[in-house]
């Protein structure tokens, strides 16, 4: 039964009888004001306070233009500091995050998504990776915190260590370890998320053009590099889109492992916007806030676009 | 079907010889998967062991002694009468539950007017809501505690993190609701409009049920969201009688430094929940969470 299908199936959002159009608007309105109250205008007032000097009671109490801004990137070493090599501050621990957890996540995935692919006990080892998603970045905190215990009659990698020969490393307490060491903690639990997203769009792929290029005398790596990889595209790029978000807004977990800590070493952005916010600085929390926001512009671009090519080939 | 199934059984080792090189080339994809496996499972055995060890044998040597060691229930027994984690563990529900049924409700009713229905600016509302879906929370803490403490001390009681929770999860809902809703089959619904039916009953009758696994992708999604969530909770509930699970470690964290005998039990503890909803709506819940991979 062929029925041919409109373009737009729903019509113009404009078209409806008068009664549709308010039963529409009363079953929308709700949320939209919800929307409205709570995600809106907040983001409009902290846009605004970032331009404002302000206090412990929130208010508006002096303009202070791009102050608050120049003020992080020029004035404040624990946000940003670029007197010396390595630069060093939150920003470009998020830079660190970047760099080493988006790739550990995206290869380790790719691979265990590849590797399991084949095996008989696939679910099992996918059902262990996956799980630590599962768990709330506190209590991947207390887990961790537990492994790199510099006792190591009580943290696991320390235990190795000293059981190799070497003398145990205080990893959370010191400036140049302790990134990486909550980094890979992060990993741990992030993952699953990239195998199965990845595994899921491997199991997308006709099994005919693999079986094609094997009888072709494609070597297996080369199937992986000029078949699997290039169909895998879209899906690397989601998680990729992800994983970014993710470092954009990590806070849990150093606040559980090390509170930004030792000193101000560990720190993120979206740490510093919680300490400069409630220790007296709320403009310049919101311009960490808006910070936050200009980072996330892109992703926002993205998304609109995405479901709007969706809906033209709809 | 027959010439394509052809190269497959090819590929396939027929005798045994052939069967045993393809195990020996196989054998470093095992030894490569089992190890990482093994190695991703370490770190939570270890929290699990530790939190059935007494204090006085964590001391001495670790988790890894676990056979020449007594385990015993103690540790729960003491985080959850006498550090306060019983009480968390309701306050958690009491927070988790609200903020997983007022996002659920508000966003599939809307997510129908933008489905099902015609209204002015539906469209482009819709937009402006994709692009709600990465906003920071951060952007919402410093205008909602000043909302809330100005208007009623919503922050003293759960209502402020409801509301938190409610509206940054909502334009997620609406995004997967309105997405589902529309592969409804059109027909159905002008039959039921024809039929007499008011819009709510189309909505209550034929696409609720209809929408069930997309409704409990997004609850399940949701509900780990809230009951893992620490930052929130950190900020928009003051009143220390109504914290949550994570707040509540973060406290024992502070108060009693590395006691791993308390923490590994109340970690456990706040696993516990996560963890069945995982093993018992495993296939929702992956679903739960590649949906929610699109939100900030």
């Amino acid at each position: 039964m062929p029925v041919p299908q409109p373009k737009r199936r729903f019509g113009r959002s404009r078209d409806g009888s008068l009664r549709e159009r308010i039963e529409g608007i009363l079953f929308a309105l709700p949320a939209i004001i919800v929307l409205a109250l709570f995600v809106v205008y907040p983001a409009y007032y902290t846009i605004r306070l970032a331009f404002y000097r302000s206090d412990f009671l929130f208010g508006f109490t002096g303009w202070v233009g791009f102050d608050n801004f120049k003020d992080l990137l020029t004035n404040s070493p624990d946000f940003l500091d670029l007197s010396h090599f390595p630069p060093e501050g939150a920003l470009i621990n998020n830079v660190k995050w970047i760099l080493i957890y988006v790739t550990f996540c995206l290869v380790l995935g790719l691979a265990l998504a590849v590797l399991a692919g084949g095996v008989r006990y696939e679910r099992a080892v996918k059902s262990v990776i996956f799980v630590p998603m599962a768990i709330s970045a506190t209590a991947v905190g207390v887990i961790w915190l537990l492994v790199y215990s510099p006792d190591p009659n009580i943290g696991t990698l320390n235990a190795v260590v000293h059981g190799l020969g070497g003398d145990p490393v205080s990893w959370l307490g010191k400036p140049n370890t302790v990134n990486y060491a909550i980094i890979f903690a992060y990993v741990w639990a992030s993952t699953g998320f990239a195998m199965v997203v990845l595994s899921a769009a491997l199991k997308g792929i006709p099994t005919e053009i693999l079986e094609a290029a094997r009888v072709d005398g494609a070597t297996e790596w080369n199937i992986f590099r000029r078949i699997m990889l290039p169909m895998l595209s879209l899906p690397l790029s989601i998680v990729s889109v992800w994983l970014f978000i993710n470092v954009i807004k990590v806070f849990d977990i150093i606040y559980v492992m090390t509170s930004g800590g030792p000193g101000t070493s560990s720190r993120v952005i979206a740490y510093t916007m919680f300490t400069e916010t409630f220790n007296g600085h709320p403009g310049r929390g919101a311009a960490v806030a808006v910070i936050m926001l200009l980072l996330m512009l892109p992703v926002m671009v993205l998304n609109v676009k995405r479901f709007r090519s969706e809906r033209v080939v709809a | 079907m027959a010439t394509r199934a052809e190269p497959a059984r090819l590929a396939q080792p027929r005798t045994f010889s052939q069967r045993l090189v393809g195990m020996l080339t196989r054998s470093p994809v095992h030894i490569v998967l089992i190890a990482i496996a093994a190695l991703w499972l370490v770190p939570t055995v270890g929290l699990a062991v530790t939190s059935f060890r007494p204090r006085s044998d964590i001391l001495s040597n670790g988790w890894w002694h676990v056979f020449s060691s007594h385990l015993t229930l103690e540790n729960y027994s003491q985080v959850l009468h006498s550090n306060g984690m019983g009480h968390a563990f309701v306050n958690s529900l009491w927070i988790t539950i609200p903020s997983t049924i007022l996002p659920l409700t508000l966003g599939a009713l809307a997510a129908y007017a933008f489905a099902w229905t015609r209204f002015p600016f539906r469209d482009t509302t819709f937009l402006i809501i994709i692009a709600l879906m990465v906003v920071p929370v951060q952007t919402a803490f410093v205008p909602l505690l000043k909302l809330f403490r100005e208007h009623g001390h919503l922050n003293n009681e759960f209502y402020g993190i409801w509301l938190a929770h409610t509206a940054f999860g909502l334009p997620l809902a609406i995004f997967l609701f309105r997405n589902f809703f529309i592969t409804l089959p059109k027909d159905l619904i002008e039959a039921a409009r024809m039929d007499g039916a008011s819009e709510f009953g189309v909505f209550r009758r034929i696409v609720i049920p209809l929408s069930v696994p997309s409704l409990a992708s997004f609850a399940i999604f949701q509900f780990l969201w809230v009951w893992n969530d620490l930052l929130m909770s950190l900020i928009f509930v003051s009143d220390p009688s109504k914290r949550p699970m994570p707040v509540k470690i973060t406290e024992l964290l502070s108060t009693y430094g590395s006691e791993y005998h308390l923490l590994s039990a109340a970690a456990f503890l706040l696993m516990i929940v996560p963890l069945i909803v995982f093993f018992a709506l495993q296939r929702y819940f992956v679903q739960g969470l590649l949906a929610g991979s699109v939100k900030s």
